[in-house]
């Protein structure tokens, strides 16, 4: 294909003699490495890792939905599988996924820095991360958990499954979070070139930003009350026991606590790439700046107050459900305005439907519908039909797979020539990108269907009236892993024999791409002028 | 706006058969919902689709022009939109209230659930397992607990959900009109049987309702929480005769009006006795000392309900059993029998 | 150092344009560190005071039991400790190092003063025979409902604590031996800042636990 930048070549972004990837080759240089860019890739192994054994768990789970009764496996298997599915995809591949690789990765290039704040700390927080996700997996082998990921008690204080092994990994891992935060902010606050002001800072950053602060003082909160259901089930404590005075009720408070802005963990990075990849592909700058920059910041704090929507039937006043319901649907008008904000930048661009726009596009429809269903879900009396039934499960599906997992591919895509400095193949790109889509639709809307109907979630065996809907999603599911191994196929394969990318072959203004791609190990070779806008597309440029 | 959809489609959107007006009052609520949440996707799909043919790139190096959206359009906007949202809530909220407080003078049926199986208990001392024994077109009070963990009751034909918590008496009721056979699952996650915890509504006619309740002592229940209470020692400081002790008489409790010592008072329903054992030192009666324990966790719910039914049977007075005058030793020790160790 | 001689030094990491960028960075990276560390402690917070509403009679016997002497005695321990590394900081940016040396290391001292009459305490309740999770035969003779919970929670709360004034007293011998060679000011400020926060959380701690 052909690839041309469209800006002269800055002074710094002339092909680096030696670039990160390249200027050194030893195991130990990768190992023990403090260059934000190479623990981002760290990071994109070690996550997608997870995403794949996430990924064959949730193959298994449908596949024994395939028939009524056993099918593959047994009920004890069945509530193993489903439980680790949550756990690694929640903790171990949506929330680290996108900060740790792309924002590791792209946060310095976007704000003119050399390095994060803290790089040692950066290395220390991928092998906490790699200790906790260790021990994760090991509890699979000590006899596995089945509390499903959100380890109500007093269930998981008395189930006959290993309950502590899977807390201790996941506080771990916490720890990896409250690292990463901590120096995201410190380097957005401190790092950025002289002369870039926080509202000329890109979005994905500014995202990454928003993100942190969530991750910072949501996660010690679930590192508690994790730690503290650890005990009780090894110890028997009986903290949340209501024989021994305990409420298992204020569990529920204080995991949601943490739990639902943890969901804006996982989306707001994914909003950052679409911030990001639509005024690259339309080359326009963004509707609203500002509209974007404010909505993330609200995401950030409002998504503090909105927990209490997960327990409408938990036997919570009607007051406080009044309250936690008010408070969703201000969460809901963010998102809302983004989608607007990101629909208008379209408008008077010019439009180039590479594979990281088809992507966003697959965000927009699907993060639009789950977004619309999570409206519904805040109107408080169908939550009362809908919760805990398979339409809960469609739901975030929309969001976390049809939003953060599509923004994950979209950002893949978009930021390999900047990583590789090489191009996958456009058009493998398309027929994944067709599969993908469509196997997550028919994967995910038969289960709003079945929500509908009212099948609860966590069911080993089904009720026949609901067999066909089953069988339809089961068969998505084959589509959307099909797809995402194509996709795993031909970046792999682009890595060795794509075409090479050149500095920038988006024609993107964004700050990351005025240096060589891949960089060389210091980011930039020499001054970098920062003096026009990231989103600036009004002047034309001739390729030299 | 579905008269075109073929039938399958129609039942995957709906909700299931309803089986009564509260059911009916949601599925408006529901189809209105779905139909914006369509409306609105298609929306922006149709408006992402008409810009990327009409602004499709031309050429390979065009400028753009820097557009700057008009604050006041974004405020204008946002608030249009968080003004229906919000309209959807008030919609949303009014009913959640309906649903979650149960109408004055319904039937009521104890539930305690456990892994796996639900448990009803019935106001003329019948009981039934996993079929729950409803007459048409009434009211049906359910007053649940849980024995290990939480579960939830989910009837979706009557659009009822309620967590069954282990250590609390929760309230859900049924808006019965329909007769006929409803599946009850159980929708919190409870272990390797959860799918297995199913059950049945079975909606009786008027006909049906009086032929199954006739095989049933009414006296049966009453006696039984007699003996409970007995046993628990309830009788210590509370009397059948109306005689004031060391706790308030149960005589001509039921269904009276309780002042308590913050000031407030409270109707002395089925919520409040089952609290005023498991909580007894959150509402105090006016006049009476905090001396009363929990009983959480020592209580069969079945007991629980029997005790309550007996308190019921008394709401008219006629308390036959002598006031049982014991004296402040005996309290202590019954302060005693609460302990427990794991 | 004083100011005027840290103004000419390079930062020690060459990932830094200046020593004054890479003392930002460590300041509010402790800032918003300790801001999750605040958390932390407020989740325990929040079942204190969720469970002193349900068992409040449990509660104020729980709270009779404990040592208030002792309780007192560590929250003055803590106070003094607090103060010694504050002037600390004040003696080093005067540039006498070996004065703020001392007093960090003073202050370390008192921290160890503080974790042993803590373990006392615990030593105290242990023959008492309460332990965490309703355990031991001071439950036997006191099955009022809710002090299980009480005491679970004072170990969870204080040895949460206990923990992280061992952390902050390894923090402060090191820093104090470094500060008599030389050491940079925004690192001694910020080891004081995390013992600042250790101070305060139990000025928190002791009401809830010893006084209310």
């Amino acid at each position: 294909m052909t690839v041309a930048a469209d800006l002269p070549i800055p002074p710094g972004a002339e092909p680096a003699k030696k670039s990160f990837l390249r200027a050194k080759t030893t195991f130990l240089s990768w190992a023990l490495t403090t260059d934000h860019k190479r623990i981002g890739i760290l990071f994109f192994f070690a996550t997608t890792l997870m995403l794949a054994l996430g990924g064959l768990f949730a193959m298994l789970i449908r596949i024994e939905h395939l028939t009524p009764g056993p099918t593959i496996m047994t009920a004890e298997t069945y509530d193993r599988m489903f439980t680790l599915h949550g756990v690694i995809m929640v903790w171990l591949f949506m929330i680290p996924s996108i900060p740790t690789t792309f924002g590791n990765f792209i946060l310095p290039l976007q704000i003119g820095a050399t390095e994060v704040a803290f790089p040692k700390l950066n290395l220390a927080s991928f092998y906490v991360y790699l200790l906790g996700a260790s021990i994760v997996i090991l509890s699979l082998f000590l006899g596995g958990i089945d509390t499903g990921w959100t380890f109500y008690v007093p269930y998981s204080a008395h189930t006959p499954a290993r309950v502590l092994p899977t807390c201790l990994g996941i506080f771990i891992v916490g720890w990896s979070s409250i690292m990463t935060g901590v120096n995201f902010i410190a380097t957005v606050h401190t790092m950025r070139v002289k002369g870039l002001r926080w509202m000329k800072i890109p979005l994905f950053t500014w995202a990454i930003y928003g993100t942190s602060i969530i991750q910072i003082l949501a996660t010690p909160v679930l590192a508690m009350v994790l730690i503290i259901v650890g005990i009780d089930h090894a110890f028997d404590w009986g903290m949340f026991d209501p024989a021994r005075g305990g409420d298992p009720v204020l569990f529920q408070h204080l995991f949601w606590f943490y739990s639902h802005p943890a969901v804006y963990i996982m989306i707001l990075p994914a909003m950052g790439v679409v911030s990001d990849v639509i005024p690259t592909f339309a080359r326009k700058n963004p509707f609203s700046y500002r509209a974007i920059v404010y909505s993330t910041l609200g995401i950030a704090f409002v998504g503090f107050l909105a927990w209490g929507h997960h327990m409408f039937v938990a036997g919570i006043s009607t007051f406080d459900a009044g309250a936690f319901g008010v408070l969703s649907m201000m969460v809901s008008i963010f998102s809302a305005i983004k989608v607007f904000t990101w629909v208008g930048t379209l408008k008077n661009g010019s439009i180039s439907l590479k594979a990281p726009l088809l992507y966003v596009f697959s965000f927009f429809f699907l993060f639009t519908f789950g977004g619309m269903t999570g409206v519904a879900l805040a109107t408080m009396a169908l939550d009362v039909h809908w919760t805990d039934t398979y339409f809960v499960v469609a739901h975030f599906h929309f969001i976390m797979v049809g939003g953060t997992f599509t923004g994950f591919l979209a950002a893949l895509h978009y930021w390999l020539p900047k990583v590789t400095g090489r191009m996958y193949s456009e058009r493998w790109a398309l027929i994944a990108w067709a599969l993908v889509t469509a196997g997550f639709a028919v994967t995910f809307t038969p289960q709003f269907f079945l929500g509908n109907g009212g099948m609860p979630r966590r069911y080993y065996d089904d009720p026949p009236q609901f067999q066909w809907l089953h069988v339809t999603s089961t068969v998505g599911s084959w589509a959307l892993g099909a797809g995402m191994v194509m996709v795993l196929v031909y970046i792999t394969y682009s890595f060795f024999r794509g075409a090479p990318a050149g500095p920038n072959p988006w024609g993107s203004r964004s700050f990351e791409w005025r240096t060589a791609s891949p960089p060389p190990e210091r980011n930039f070779q020499g001054p970098v002028d920062f003096a026009i806008d990231a989103y600036d597309y009004t002047t034309p440029q001739e390729p030299e | 706006m579905t008269f075109a959809l073929p039938s399958w489609a129609i039942r995957a959107l709906d909700l299931p058969p309803e089986a009564g007006p509260t059911a009916r009052d949601m599925d408006a609520l529901h189809a209105t919902i779905i139909t914006i949440t369509f409306a609105g996707t298609a929306a922006v799909a149709l408006m992402t689709l008409y810009y990327v043919i009409r602004y499709r790139r031309k050429r390979e190096f065009e400028a753009t022009p820097a557009v700057v959206a008009s604050g006041k359009r974004e405020w204008i906007q946002g608030a249009l939109l968080l003004g229906m949202f919000l309209a959807f809530w008030v919609w949303g909220y009014a009913q959640y209230i309906h649903i979650e407080t149960p109408p004055d003078h319904s039937m009521v049926v104890y539930v305690s659930a456990k892994q796996w199986m639900w448990k009803f208990s019935y106001d003329d001392g019948q009981t039934s397992n996993d079929v729950l024994y409803v007459p048409e077109h009434r009211k049906v009070r359910l007053v649940m607990t849980s024995r290990d963990v939480i579960h939830s009751f989910f009837a979706p034909s009557f659009r009822v959900k309620q967590d069954v918590i282990p250590g609390r008496w929760v309230n859900a009721w049924l808006d019965a009109a329909e007769p006929g056979v409803y599946p009850i699952y159980c929708a919190e996650f409870c272990g390797v049987g959860h799918s297995t915890m199913l059950g049945e509504i079975h909606v009786l006619t008027e006909a049906e309702w009086a032929k199954w309740r006739r095989g049933a002592d009414p006296e049966e229940m009453i006696a039984r929480g007699r003996e409970a209470a007995t046993k628990n020692g309830c009788f210590a400081c509370h009397t059948l005769d109306g005689q004031r002790h060391i706790g308030p008489s149960w005589s001509r409790l039921y269904g009276s009006q309780v002042k308590l010592t913050d000031g407030t008072t409270v109707l002395a329903d089925e919520a409040y006795l089952t609290q005023s054992m498991m909580d007894p030192l959150a509402q105090i009666v006016d006049g009476y000392q905090p001396v009363m324990p929990s009983y959480r966790g020592h209580l069969q719910p079945e007991d629980v309900g029997a005790i309550v039914e007996l308190i019921r049977s008394l709401k008219d007075g006629g308390g036959k059993e002598p006031t049982i005058a014991l004296p402040k030793l005996v309290v202590e020790k019954t302060g005693q029998t609460t302990e427990k160790q794991p | 150092m004083s100011d005027a001689e840290l103004a000419d030094t390079p930062p020690t990491h060459d990932h830094y344009a200046t020593l004054e960028q890479q003392a930002a960075a460590v300041k509010i990276a402790l800032a918003i560190f300790l801001a999750s560390e605040a958390l932390l402690f407020t989740g325990i917070f929040a079942l204190v005071v969720a469970y002193q509403s349900d068992w409040p009679h449990a509660f104020q016997i729980g709270i009779a039991h404990n040592t208030k002497v002792l309780g007192s005695i560590n929250t003055g321990v803590l106070l003094i400790s607090s103060t010694l590394v504050a002037v600390a900081v004040d003696a080093q940016r005067a540039g006498r190092r070996v004065l703020a040396g001392s007093l960090t290391l003073a202050t370390a001292v008192l921290g160890i003063v503080f974790l042993v009459i803590k373990m006392t305490e615990y030593a105290q309740h242990f023959s008492e025979g309460i332990y965490p999770g309703g355990r031991g035969h001071f439950f036997l003779e006191h099955p009022e409902h809710g002090l299980p919970t009480f005491w679970s929670l004072y170990y969870l709360a204080t040895g949460l604590h206990a923990v992280h004034v061992t952390v902050g007293t390894g923090i402060l011998v090191y820093r104090g031996i470094r500060v008599f060679k030389g050491s940079l000011q925004h690192s001694l400020e910020a080891s004081a800042l995390y013992w600042h926060f250790v101070d305060v959380v139990w000025i928190f701690l002791w009401p809830i636990f010893y006084l209310a």
